[in-house]
């Protein structure tokens, strides 16, 4: 069975930094929507979500970075990915979705997007 | 599918016993031959077929039953796998991935499927539900890599 997912937040100076700790298929993807949605409803400047201990993602976890991406487009607020893991840069490719979304290496490079 | 599967699992519609299938799909793949890649694609679509069983067939109810059926294929190298269920029957003509151009939520998984296996075919089962038939071969470096005896580049095709 699956744990349920752990997300790790923090904000500095307007940049709030999700940090989602494992998967992130259909049954932990709502989680992550939640955290998206909370980590919006305070206004920061940037959001980044560190992706660098997820080793998959399935179309759900697609899903919802795609929700991310329009949801901070609305709310004018800067989006990056940190650290994506080649499984999950694989699936943003066969989705063609890579290019849709700002990418770093690391979350310090993503907070200075 | 004449002989009988080398490995069969039957789970609930429930989301978090995904995981654990994508664990022993991974593992048959690896001693079959798949390299990493491969095998991060092949459970992806494996799991985007019961993702949309568990969401289309049981409307996220989590009590349905798929049935998930594995062979080892020796021409070509390969996998074959067949997944069933008992959930609402759909046309297979309607079972269809959006546009990738068209960026929003929902929609990939068949597009994943597609890109992904080298066969993919969705039918409605004669005594309810729906039957899904997947294969996925060998490429060509994995092929050279596990069986250099019987390697045949022109199987690969990714």
């Amino acid at each position: 069975m699956n744990t349920p997912l752990v997300i790790k937040s923090s904000t500095v100076d307007g940049t709030t930094v999700l940090a989602p700790q494992s998967e992130i298929d259909m049954s932990r993807a709502p989680t992550m929507r939640d955290a998206i949605k909370s980590a919006l409803a305070a206004k920061p400047t940037k959001l980044v979500i560190d992706m660098s201990v997820v080793d998959y993602v399935d179309s759900s976890g697609i899903a919802t970075l795609v929700e991310a991406l329009k949801w901070t487009r609305e709310a004018k607020v800067a989006l990056a990915l940190a650290g994506l893991r080649p499984r999950v840069k694989t699936l943003l490719e066969i989705t063609k979705l890579s290019a849709m979304f700002t990418t770093r290496t690391t979350v310090e490079d993503a907070c200075k997007v | 599918m004449e002989r009988e599967p080398e490995i069969s699992i039957r789970i609930f519609s429930d989301p978090h016993l995904l995981a654990t299938v994508r664990g022993a799909v991974d593992g048959l793949a690896k001693c079959i031959g798949f390299h990493d890649k491969s095998r991060a694609l092949l459970t992806l679509a494996i799991d985007e077929a019961l993702t949309n069983v568990i969401r289309h067939g049981y409307g996220n109810q989590i009590n349905g039953m798929i049935w998930l059926h594995m062979w080892r294929s020796a021409d070509p190298r390969g996998l074959r796998i067949i997944i069933e269920d008992l959930g609402k029957a759909t046309d297979p003509s309607k079972i269809k991935g959006r546009e990738l151009d068209d960026v929003r939520p929902g929609g990939l998984g068949v597009h994943i499927i597609k890109e992904t296996m080298n066969e993919s075919a969705w039918e409605p089962r004669p005594s309810g539900g729906m039957r899904l038939t997947l294969a996925k071969w060998l490429n060509a470096e994995e092929l050279a890599a596990s069986y250099p005896a019987s390697s045949n580049p022109e199987q690969s095709n990714s």
